[in-house]
């Protein structure tokens, strides 16, 4: 009976298309929308995972996510450094400020200050500049699209000048930086450096960064610096799995941006639906005439189910197809967030599956109870 | 044109003993089945006539085993239609019914040697030789040149020829036939319904046709009249009978 399902299926091409079309669209939509979904909450850890050279943070035990900073004071610095196994431990600065620029126009940026010894935190990839300039005095590092924000159109200028706290602020480099949340420029200066770019504050250590010795566990190393310091103490994975956490479960960010993809995946979920629900509809009289002349409702679910893979599998392919050339089309050229993990291509994949099948099986009620008025007509 | 058959001989097919069927509840109930006594033989062409509405449908349906009929005996070709599931019934259509529509009911996508065959693909055989087999029967019927031609493509007498080969490809012993002439001009419904009787007539076939196309009624062994859900009437050979 397969090759009926299928001939049933492709006979009328117009109508084939129209369904393979809604099928594809249903998925691009959920696809497409999930993964913007996802490229946003990975801003949100986008600040950890720029951080890089250290496997460990450590940070008071309150903390909740990233922009959660609650200072430490200088000697747990010390303290860190004191755990064994600890093979060194750095300070990290994190903050923000205000940048006063050369037209008395102001702009909030988020401040990061390395340890000024070995700049451990400090950005890897440079488009502009030497990381070791940021040795000299107030010299600090801008990322890429920050420096397009606050100068549109303009060229990178070495010794580019503006003021934050009223200390004089000189760019030495451009580098890479992942998006953030809340898309503030990025600047990278030295620990020393920040303490004047910031209004006097008691306590200035936002974070210890540390690395634990050669054949230490992180993990192990996490739970004796919690033992002997009281404070928290995370891998870059487990940070921003707290920090993304958060985001999801305290603020309304998510809600409202989740909304939007809701909205797109129940879009997504009605065309598909719909069109599969009206294709076996349109088919009752002919399933219901099978059914007269002799054939059990379990090869007719059979020959449906095997319609609705069909049309979800292809509508599938193309719809996660058409989604990741999306992403890499707007990736290169705009602000949006755009992320394609691997379970948003499975979970699409099921939801469209999940929704073709249930819409035809839906419909199909009204061939297992046959009404002779089907069939009859 | 009205062959010859004796009552007494005949090998009954269907047998109806007050057969009742009620459709709704409360306000809305319909009685459309009023106690229907009938007995179909083979070797015959039952007609099933009567006013629009007056149950003939329902009838055909309990008869063939679509629809339970709420109280009453209903016995086919010696299997009592109350006692076996309906995944039995399913079956037992297949194996012993054939069905003849109004509008054809033709799977639009296959051609007419496909659809055709589709029975004895039900009935498990293999596409090829499934299609072989009813491309012989179409071509006794005159449609050997219109095998391969889609259902858009053949006329509506064309159509309820493949309709017709269909009902017949796997040798029922019961033919049932919702107004198979209605949707057809004069000419066209009166070469179908000597068709049915050269074709699907057989010695051991019963073949029951509704209709209320007073100009058919000639190709009739035995009418059957019906009104508001009872047989009024039943003639036979052109020799009436009250009820
Ligand atoms: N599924 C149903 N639900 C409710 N009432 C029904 C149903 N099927 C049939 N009926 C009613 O039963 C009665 C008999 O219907 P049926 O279709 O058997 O008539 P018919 O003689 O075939 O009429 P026609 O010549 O118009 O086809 C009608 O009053 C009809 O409205
Ligand atoms: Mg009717």
């Amino acid at each position: 009976m397969s090759w009926i399902a299928w001939k049933m299926l492709t006979g009328d091409r117009s109508k084939y298309m129209g369904i393979i079309f809604g099928v594809t669209f249903a998925s691009l939509l959920i696809a497409q929308q999930t993964s913007i979904f996802c490229g946003l909450m990975l801003r949100t850890t986008s600040q950890i995972r720029d951080i890089r050279g250290a496997d460990i943070w450590v940070m008071d035990a309150n903390v909740q996510y990233i922009d959660d900073l609650k200072p430490l004071s200088d000697i747990e610095l010390y303290r860190v450094r004191g755990v064994s196994g600890v093979k060194w431990a750095v300070p990290l600065y994190k903050g923000l400020s205000r940048a006063r620029l050369e037209d008395g126009n102001y702009q909030q940026v988020i401040l990061i200050g390395v340890d000024d010894a070995t700049l451990v935190g400090a950005p890897e990839k440079l488009y502009e500049g030497s990381l070791s300039d940021l040795r000299l005095p107030d010299a600090i590092i801008m990322d890429r699209a920050g420096y397009r924000q606050l100068w549109p159109g303009e060229p990178f200028r070495p010794g580019r000048t503006f003021e934050m706290n009223d200390r004089r602020a000189v760019i030495v480099g451009i580098c890479d930086a992942q998006p953030t949340f809340q898309t503030f420029p990025v600047v990278f200066t030295r620990y020393t450096q920040a303490q004047r770019f910031v209004p006097r504050e008691r306590k200035l250590l936002s974070f210890v960064l540390a690395e634990a010795e050669d054949g230490i566990p992180t993990s192990e190393l996490c739970r004796r610096i919690e033992d002997q310091t009281g404070l928290r103490a995370l891998t870059g994975q487990d940070f921003a799995w707290k920090t993304m956490v958060y985001y999801l479960t305290r603020t309304g960010i998510p809600i409202n941006f989740g909304t939007t993809v809701l909205l797109g995946f129940f879009v997504g979920v009605a065309i598909a639906g719909q069109t599969f629900y009206t294709f076996t509809v349109e088919n009752l009289k002919q399933f219901g005439t099978l059914k007269a002349m002799g054939l059990s409702n379990a090869r007719i679910v059979g020959m449906i189910l095997l319609q609705a893979v069909t049309v979800g599998a292809i509508g599938y392919g193309l719809g996660v197809g058409l989604a990741a050339l999306f992403g890499i089309f707007t990736q290169n050229r705009t602000k949006l967030a755009f992320y394609m993990p691997w379970w948003v291509l499975v979970g699409t994949g099921a939801a469209v599956l999940l929704i073709v099948v249930v819409s035809s099986l839906l419909s199909v009620r009204r061939v297992i109870v046959l009404e002779p008025a089907i069939v009859f007509r | 044109m009205v062959r010859m058959t004796s009552v007494v001989q005949a090998k009954t097919v269907v047998t109806c003993r007050n057969v009742t069927k009620e459709f709704g509840q409360g306000e809305a109930r319909v009685l459309a089945l009023r106690g229907i006594d009938l007995d179909i033989f083979a070797g015959e062409l039952t007609l099933l006539v009567g006013p629009s509405g007056c149950g003939k449908t329902t009838l055909l349906s309990v008869i063939a085993g679509i629809l339970d009929p709420t109280d009453g005996e209903i016995v086919v070709l010696g299997t009592d239609l109350r006692r076996i599931s309906n995944r039995q019934k399913v079956q037992f259509r297949g194996e012993n019914i054939g069905f003849i529509f109004q509008q054809y009911n033709l799977l639009p996508a296959l051609t007419a040697v496909e659809n055709a065959c589709v029975p004895l693909v039900i009935g498990g055989l293999s596409k090829r030789e499934a299609v072989q087999r009813a491309g012989r029967l179409l071509s006794e019927m005159g449609m050997g040149s219109r095998l391969h031609a889609m259902p858009s493509q053949l006329s509506g007498g064309e159509q309820q020829r493949v309709a017709i080969a269909r009902a017949l490809v796997r040798e029922p012993k019961l033919v049932v036939c919702d107004e198979p002439t209605s949707a057809l001009d004069a000419h066209t419904g009166q070469l179908i319904m000597e068709l049915l009787r050269d074709i699907a007539l057989q010695s051991d076939r019963a073949v029951v046709v509704v209709t209320h196309d007073a100009r058919v009624f000639q190709y009739g062994d035995r009418i059957a009249r019906m009104n508001d859900g009872r047989i009024v009437s039943i003639e036979t050979n052109g020799n009436s009978r009250e009820l």
